[in-house]
């Protein structure tokens, strides 16, 4: 008969408290899953990693067939995402190419592709106003949402079932559908096209999510731990500062992430409601197929750019995330 | 250090009245006790002695001062929840000091106050630790701590055992109970277990149906309940009730041939509290009967069961009623035996069962 010591235990151990004492099957059961989910992150991956890759790539190299995994790294797409350009007539290239005096790398890029660079792009500016518009609002939904799902948590409040159905209910429009009545109201109201009227819009369809969100984030916390602040002496907006707050922060996290994801892929509000001086990056993106050809490599980098705040909010967030997304399903 | 004063409190929750309205007053130092079912408003009556509930009716009075009105934070009272209400992103530490930086108290104060507190209850090594790595005991130490350190006019305890295992349970209320002596405190104290509410109260508070039942000692709540409820719901089992019909010092009581001779001093009481018909509930407690060969009540072996230091005696005595009687010793009798006993006269009780209140004996001289 085989031992405790030599076998381990009878049933697998799925958290094993005693790293010496895990069944032989446990093992495999891990290594299967690590294996399995590495798999599905790489199919998951694959397009992320295809649009990196056209990124850097020189526009001979992204229509090639089939397309190259090994290639020659350039900066074009980043050039011509960033820079305004216009090509040298054929003279005027040669001269240049003589004769290139003191030119900085982009410079020199954009000549060897028989180009003059004649200032920034519009991307800039746009992904600027994204980050304005979309951060501002997401902040304001968050603390809004904040305080009205308290309330609505805590608080005996008159008709407090057909307020939180009408909250919903702003939602239950798909937004295309009133952007013409929309459009002709910030025409009127002078806020077409403003920053101010975009985090108004984006703060408004946010709001109902995440009220609805945070209310179930803050009904999981028990009241006595507000109560008990209470009696110890601190007023109900103290508690709710130094109680309330910390452990909502879960939640917090998991609304912020929605919201700002919303707010930052946006696209049609903004194709209708903005032009110049408030449009955001994805009708800009989109605006590049049309305008020069297909500057392939510049789209791609232009993703990328946009890509790069919401990964980084998340990364930042994702100690809260896995608790807050699961919506309090897994405990600590 | 304070006493509590209610005056005519009540409380409504829309048409249902949770507390209905009741006087009570708290002496310094007096360890009270609300004790009754679960829903009988004993939980309610603490909310709004805290501030936590507001009042439907009546005024709180706490230390000669009208509180009704104030906030939770400016009564200078503290509260232990039965789940302890323990800030989870604190650890112990901060959560005993949590009140004190309310009062904004300075740091070196704060530490003092913390560590006076922690050897009281000797909580010296679970201070790093956050609450959910503590065990209920611990937890209920730590929420001890956090009411102690603020020094407060009054501590309220809403079943502050009633999550622990038993045996912690046990040993926690001798903590409690000693804590209490030490610090001399204002303390009212909810519970649903009579054993607990015997065990601590100065005075006990027996609440039913939205009601105060008596307020008395536990002694007096045991051996003279003011009513039916009462008689019922303190003691274990509780104290035994036979329904009989009284005429001419006997009371005759229904089945076998039990006829019980009423102790001289309570036939002036029976004859004058008693409806036309003489109907009356004979109360005594289980260890109020003795087993007497020539005893003159008898019943039938019902069932007979160990309690440890003492043994029940489980009789019928018609086909409804079961009496219990305690002995000092488990006797084997056979099932269906008629065994005699007799009641000790000084502890026996009569009930109205129209009104369910106890008769008083008159005085004797």
């Amino acid at each position: 008969m085989t031992t405790f010591e030599e076998v381990g235990p009878r049933l697998p151990v799925v958290e094993p408290t005693r790293v010496d004492k895990v069944h032989p099957r446990a093992k495999w059961g891990k290594s299967i899953r690590v294996i399995l989910t590495l798999i599905v992150t790489f199919i998951m991956l694959i397009p992320v990693v295809v649009m990196v890759l056209t990124a850097f790539k020189s526009r001979a190299d992204i229509v090639t067939p089939p397309p190259k995994v090994f290639f020659h790294p350039t900066l074009e797409g980043f050039l011509y995402l960033f820079t305004d350009r216009s090509v040298f007539s054929p003279a005027n290239l040669a001269e240049a190419q003589a004769n290139p005096g003191d030119l900085n790398y982009w410079q020199k890029l954009a000549l060897s592709t028989g180009q003059k660079i004649n200032g920034p792009s519009d991307y800039v500016g746009r992904l600027k106003n994204s980050v304005i518009i979309a951060g501002t609002s997401t902040i304001l939904s968050v603390i809004l949402g904040l305080f009205a799902a308290y309330a609505f948590s805590r608080f005996k409040i008159a008709g407090k079932d057909d307020l939180l159905f009408f909250i919903l209910s702003t939602r239950m429009l798909p937004g295309v559908v009133v952007t013409i009545p929309l459009f002709l109201l910030y025409r009127l109201l002078g806020w077409n096209d403003t920053h101010v009227g975009m985090i108004i819009l984006y703060t408004v369809f946010n709001l109902s999510f995440s009220v609805w969100l945070l209310k179930g984030f803050i009904d999981e916390i028990p009241i006595e731990y507000e109560e008990a602040a209470l009696v110890d002496g601190y007023t109900r907006l103290q508690a709710f500062f130094r109680i309330v707050l910390p452990q909502a922060v879960n939640g917090i996290a998991a609304t912020t992430v929605f919201c700002l994801i919303f707010a930052w892929n946006e696209y049609a509000f903004a194709l209708m409601l903005t032009s110049e001086t408030a449009r955001t990056a994805p009708p800009s993106i989109a605006t590049m197929l049309g305008s020069g050809g297909l500057e392939w490599s510049a789209i791609a980098a232009g993703s990328l750019g946009f890509l790069i705040p919401v990964a980084i909010v998340t990364f930042a967030l994702r100690e809260y995330l896995l608790r807050g997304v699961t919506f309090g399903a897994v405990r600590k | 250090m304070s006493t509590i004063e209610l005056r005519q409190v009540e409380k409504k929750f829309g048409d249902l009245h949770a507390v209905k309205p009741l006087d009570l007053t708290i002496q310094d130092g007096e360890f009270i006790v609300l004790l009754g079912p679960s829903g009988c408003g004993k939980t309610t009556t603490l909310r709004m002695i805290s501030g936590l509930e507001t009042v439907s009716g009546g005024t709180i009075w706490l230390n000669g001062r009208n509180v009704t009105w104030l906030h939770p934070s400016a009564r200078d009272i503290a509260f232990v929840f039965q789940f302890y209400a323990l800030y989870p992103h604190l650890t112990a530490r901060q959560n005993i000091a949590f009140p004190l930086q309310a009062q904004g108290e300075a740091r070196e104060t704060i530490e003092k106050r913390v560590d006076e507190v922690v050897k009281l209850l000797r909580i010296e090594h679970v201070l790093k630790a956050h609450p959910g790595q503590l065990s209920g005991g611990d937890q209920q130490r730590v929420a001890l701590a956090r009411a102690l350190v603020r020094r407060p006019a009054a501590f309220l305890m809403d079943e502050p055992l009633g999550a622990l295992d038993a045996d912690f349970r046990e040993s926690m209320r001798s903590e409690i109970k000693r804590l209490h002596v030490l610090q001399h405190a204002t303390t009212v104290y909810v519970t649903h277990d009579q054993i607990e509410a015997m065990a601590m109260g100065d005075r006990i508070v027996v609440m039913s149906a939205a009601e105060i039942q008596q307020i008395g000692s536990p002694s007096e709540v045991y051996n003279d309940p003011s009513n039916l409820f009462v008689a019922r719901f303190i003691g274990s089992p509780g104290m035994n009730l036979v329904k009989g019909k009284y005429a001419d010092g006997i009371v005759k009581m229904s089945g076998l041939d039990n006829n019980y001779a009423v102790p001289q001093a309570w036939k002036g009481a029976l004859k004058k509290g008693l409806a036309d018909g003489g109907e009356v509930i004979v109360g005594f407690r289980p260890e109020a009967a003795q087993i007497n060969d020539r005893g003159n009540l008898v019943g039938k072996v019902y069932a007979s069961e160990m309690q440890g230091s003492s043994a029940v005696l489980h009789l019928t005595i018609n086909e409804n009623e079961i009496i219990h009687i305690r002995t000092d010793r488990l006797i084997p009798f056979p099932l269906d035996t008629l065994v005699h006993f007799d009641i000790n006269p000084q502890m026996a009780r009569f009930f109205n069962p129209k009104t369910e209140a106890a008769l008083k004996p008159e005085v004797t001289q």
